[in-house]
């Protein structure tokens, strides 16, 4: 119970409390409504641009507009990667409403509206799965305008999906040129968290994964547009606002000769190989290319498991570059260059070595590739001939010490200053790195191995190409790719410009004075290559085989085990212009259209008579399997008839590792170093005639 | 007061003065809402117009009902509308998750009814207290009770808004009617302790919810605090002047959600900005403060109370709807009276100016004399 009020409450009282609390109420109810324009007076005159802003970026939809990137275009100004026009769909993820059921009934519309098939909406399926939420996951790519105006009408309808009408990465040569521009891709979630740049996350936006298109990127990428239309909070446009257009990226101009690139890239055919043409008098590359290669027009748009996998089980490895990531015993190309390395050492050019097809060195016996032997001969007949008995014993005498430095003068084993991700770079062996790397002295057998190209000799296709110019010129010329970067003003090379005549006199009879090289004479009139073959071998050949079947010829070997064929030239021989490196990888001389000197000719042919070259060309093609997209459509048909793939094959691999990393290219090259392992210590090859699938010789050490 | 003889008397005796300061509001609304619909009478501007109008016309009538038909009448609507609140209870429809309305042909919210009834119920207990009891036991715990019954099936609906409007209008008439000050100072303690209390085994999981997101609205940008902060978007970029008249793209391009009722607050300050967002609270205080001196001039307790009680009343629909789109209190749904859509709210307002005209009627009646 309360407390008894101590004072009598009258009416009067009571009158005069309810005025004075009803004066209180108005007070507090005044005070309150002044509380309320106080408040409103903060959010609408203090706050007031914050919340401009807030209802703008309400109102207003900004959409980014990829740039148009810039193109790569070839010494003459044609274009090796440039845009086409393209109507695209992607599927934002997180903008998907209404979970399961509503993705579902937006992809069956889709599947409608665009024609997909199962396989489509499937691949969608799993690489909507496997996205982040605000990656894009492309849908369909390069659609006609009628679809893709469907879908924009009914964008009220599919939420999350985004229909862009932009740009796309398009190579006219496929993947004639794969290995040079390399490709285009979305971004990855590790890029965009790294910069949180929007422009990583529009749809349609690609940037360069490799090669060029990688190294180039901030020059090619060019700046944003803006696109702003004015929305309702359910999407629907309302107008549009002023757009910012982008700007294009810059034009990259090569010294690349598209033309040329191209048939140097059909006339590889079937080889796993490569071909690199040098201009010698300036250095710039004319031509790189790497076959078989992948189609940098697919690798764009996304590649599925399936094509990954077809492209990492080929055993002509086309996701790598081999002219910079191959690595080879150069063979017998190099014996040009040991030539050279003799003179200096004081050998005259006429002193002799009879070749009597064998020579005891120790316990060992070195063989050449010629049975009987060749003879007496002088550094020009051995050249000719390719004697490897003449170059094991003139480099027993002076050590090969004596010919390492020059080796590394025309270029083997250097890194050159390219835009290139990836140059292997190769050994030039000496008994100093021998003792650094193996923790041996140098033996007598390694010098011999080594004078030959085999051994612990390894180089890339580039560095050959280098050494014919460098050789061709008697000048350091330095590689270049980029039309802004020519190294120009190369010095001469520390040669007499006689010894640099006796070589080159020697490479031109290797092809037009009945040397090995006969097949590759030139059909221009007036216009003669001088060049050098190779055969680099890839396996022990052991005594017992020697003896008992003779040396088992390359077309009965399975292909890893075949000889590497190389080339090695430069035209004119009087006025040296290109230089040319070919190299393919077990190519076993086992087809002559398809071994190193025709295609060095034909090559070469394109430079001076480019009718005659077309005409080689279109006579050889079809015993192959015609050109380059015939033949990969084949074997795509071929691939998936025989792997009957899973649906899940077809989603995108949005993992895919840039192809000159991938572990297929890892495996090739560690193939190439172990070749070296194995064989250095003990193995020793010869040179054959090439093309004609005689003996080609090989020895050993007991 | 000298008056035209061309006017005539009953005519010229209307109180005006506050009659155009309604019409002033509720045409404002009506135009907001013309601009909420995107420039067009339909649906809501001309509907709401003809009700407002239909509706002030039977406030008229209503002012010339006298006090002593108030005064008998209060109690028993009151036990009417709490058998009304029981059968919602039991009966009532389900909308928007909560029971609220009942279908007697036209939906009915007796909720809506107990705003201004609570009140009359409370006058009604004091009038008939005699004073010397005022500071006792007694004068408190029939007034809790009148309170709490209604107050707590309101808040069972769902409806807390409503229920706390409820507690507020009767708390406001036991003050007026002096219950000791000190009780009230208590009772704010005391709500203060309970409140967290409240909030954790009372509240309903949505409702928790909106306290939690008006505490951080941007927490949940997306849902229940959208509501919030779009409110705060629109009246923020309305800036000094507004966007202009049928310029607001938060309304218009429909950001703003319940922009032409329980927001529609916000949907007038981003076209007139701060300076229509003043004249308006200003409208509603005159309003208010009008309320509150026909109980200070009123000569019966019963009327007094009433009058104030009812002005409270109004003040709290503003205060508690501004507060909300303002970002200072949760949403509760609760609308700006006169302006909003619809017609729970605007019959409720215009019942309690009927009958604060009335008292207002017979205050003049009474000095006249």
């Amino acid at each position: 119970m309360m407390r008894r009020s101590p004072k009598m409450v009258t009416e009067a009282m009571q009158t005069y409390s309810f005025s004075r609390r009803a004066w209180l109420l108005g007070t507090a109810q005044a005070g309150v409504g002044l509380l309320l324009a106080g408040r409103m007076g903060w959010l609408a005159i203090a706050q007031n641009e914050k919340y401009n802003l807030l209802a703008e970026s309400n109102r207003v939809n900004l959409t980014m507009i990829p740039p148009r990137r810039g193109w790569i275009v070839d010494r003459h100004g044609a274009p090796i990667a440039n845009n086409r026009t393209d109507f695209r769909i992607d599927i934002i993820p997180d903008r998907l409403e209404g979970g399961d059921a509503g993705r579902d009934r937006v992809l069956a519309l889709l599947a409608r509206l665009l024609d997909l098939t199962p396989d489509d909406v499937e691949r969608i399926r799993i690489d909507l799965d496997g996205a982040a939420g605000f990656q894009p996951v492309q849908v369909a790519e390069n659609i006609s305008w009628d679809r893709f105006a469907a879908i924009s009408l009914r964008q009220p309808e599919l939420p999350g999906v985004a229909p862009t009408r932009g740009f796309a990465r398009a190579y006219p040569a496929g993947a004639a040129v794969a290995h040079l521009t390399g490709y285009v891709g979305a971004a990855n979630a590790e890029q965009f968290k790294k910069t949180h740049d929007p422009l990583l996350v529009t749809p349609g936006f690609k940037l360069g994964k490799d090669g060029l298109e990688k190294q180039l990127e901030p020059l090619l990428r060019g700046v944003a547009g803006a696109k702003r239309v004015e929305v309702t909070a359910r999407g629907k446009v309302v107008a549009e606002l002023p757009t910012r257009a982008d700007v294009p990226g810059k034009t990259q101009r090569l010294t690349i000769d598209a033309g040329l690139q191209e048939y140097a890239a059909r006339r590889l055919g079937t080889n796993s190989g490569s071909a690199v043409v040098l201009d010698c008098r300036t250095g710039e590359m004319l031509a790189m290319v790497s076959m078989p290669a992948y189609d940098p027009n697919s690798f764009s748009d996304g590649i599925s498991h399936l094509e990954w996998k077809m492209l990492s089980d080929d055993d002509h490895v086309p996701l790598m570059n081999k002219v910079t990531q191959g690595l080879y015993p150069p063979g017998s190309t190099v014996k040009p260059m040991n030539g050279l390395a003799l003179l200096a050492a004081g050998v005259g050019a006429h002193d002799r070595i009879v070749c009597s097809g064998a020579l005891r060195v120790g316990t060992g016996i070195f063989h050449c590739h010629k049975k009987g032997g060749h003879g007496p001969l002088d550094l020009k007949g051995a050249i000719e001939q390719s004697c490897d008995i003449y170059f094991y014993e003139m480099i027993r005498r002076q050590g090969y010490d004596k010919i390492a430095p020059v080796a590394r003068m025309v270029g083997l084993g250097q890194k050159f200053d390219l835009p290139l991700a990836t140059q292997r770079y190769g050994t030039v062996p000496d008994s100093e790195w021998k003792l650094r790397k193996y923790k041996h002295p140098w033996t007598v057998a390694d010098g011999l191995n080594a004078s030959i190209g085999q051994g612990y000799v390894l180089a890339n296709p580039l560095q050959l190409a280098v050494m014919a110019a460098r050789i061709a010129s008697g000048r350091a010329l330095q590689p270049s790719l980029l039309a802004s970067h020519v190294h120009l003003d190369a010095p001469a090379l520390p040669v007499p410009s006689e010894h640099l005549a006796i070589v080159r006199d020697a490479m031109y009879g290797v092809i037009n004075q009945g040397g090995t090289g006969a097949a590759a004479r030139l059909l221009v009139p007036g216009v003669a290559i001088a060049g050098k073959t190779g055969t680099a071998q890839v396996r022990r050949i052991t005594m017992a085989e020697r003896r008992s079947t003779g040396v088992i010829k390359n077309g009965q070997l399975p292909f890893k085990m075949r000889d590497h064929a190389l080339f090695v030239g430069f035209a004119p021989h009087d006025n040296p212009q290109y230089a040319i490196a070919v190299v393919l990888e077990h190519n076993g001389h086992t087809v002559r259209n398809l071994d190193t000197p025709m295609i060095a000719r034909d090559i070469m042919t394109y430079q001076f008579d480019r009718d005659r070259a077309m005409k080689a060309l279109a006579d050889v093609e079809p015993t192959w399997g015609g050109d380059i997209g015939t033949r990969m459509a084949a074997q795509a048909a071929a691939y998936r008839a025989a792997q009957s793939p899973p649906p899940a094959a077809n989603a995108t691999k949005t993992d895919a590792t840039v192809p000159s990393d991938s572990d297929a290219v890892e495996a090739a090259t560690d193939l190439a170093n172990q070749t070296q392992a194995a064989m250095a210590p003990v193995a020793v090859t010869g040179d054959a005639e090439p093309a004609d699938a005689s003996d080609p010789s090989g020895r050993t050490q007991p | 007061m000298t008056r035209s003889r061309i006017v005539p008397d009953p005519i010229a005796r209307q109180p005006w003065r506050i009659i155009a300061l309604v019409v002033a509001i509720g045409a404002f609304g009506q135009i907001v809402l013309y601009s909420a619909a995107g420039g067009s009478l339909q649906p809501w501007a001309l509907s709401q117009g003809i009700r407002f109008f239909v509706l002030l016309g039977a406030a008229l009538a209503i002012s010339y009902v006298p006090e002593r038909v108030w005064k008998s009448a209060a109690l028993p609507a009151y036990v009417v509308i709490v058998i009304a609140l029981v059968l919602v209870e039991l009966v009532g429809a389900v909308r928007g998750g909560s029971q609220r309305w009942l279908d007697v042909g036209i939906k009915l919210q007796p909720s809506e009814f107990m705003k201004p009834v609570i009140v009359l119920a409370c006058a009604r207990f004091y009038d008939m207290l005699p004073p010397n009891e005022t500071r006792r036991f007694g004068a408190i715990w029939p007034a809790a009770l009148l309170i709490g019954i209604p107050a707590a099936l309101i808040a069972k609906q769902p409806d807390l808004g409503t229920a706390l409007m409820v507690c507020g209008g009767g708390v406001v008439v036991m003050f007026l009617a002096g219950v000791p000050m000190r009780l009230f100072i208590g009772g704010a303690l005391a709500l203060a302790v309970a409140a967290p209390i409240a909030f954790n085994y009372v509240l309903h999981d949505y409702q928790r919810n909106r306290v939690l997101i008006f505490l951080d609205p941007e927490s949940d940008p997306l849902r229940t605090g959208y509501h919030i902060s779009q409110s705060k978007i629109a009246i923020g970029s309305g800036g000094l002047w507004g966007k202009g008249f049928l310029n607001g793209t938060q309304s218009h391009l429909d950001y703003l959600p319940e922009g032409h009722t329980d927001f529609v607050f916000a949907t007038m300050a981003e076209e007139w900005g701060l300076v229509g967002g003043c004249l308006l609270i200003l409208a509603f205080i005159l309003v208010v403060r009008w309320g509150v001196n026909v109980g200070q001039q009123a000569t019966t307790r019963f009327a007094r109370l009433t009058a104030a009680g009812l002005a409270t009343t109004i003040f709290f629909y503003v205060a508690i709807n501004l507060a909300m789109v303002m970002g200072l209190a949760p949403v509760v749904g609760i609308p700006l009276p006169l302006v909003s859509f619809g017609s729970s709210a605007q019959m409720t307002v215009l019942l309690c100016l009927g009958i604060l005209m009335s008292i207002d009627r017979t205050n003049r009646r009474v000095s006249r004399r």
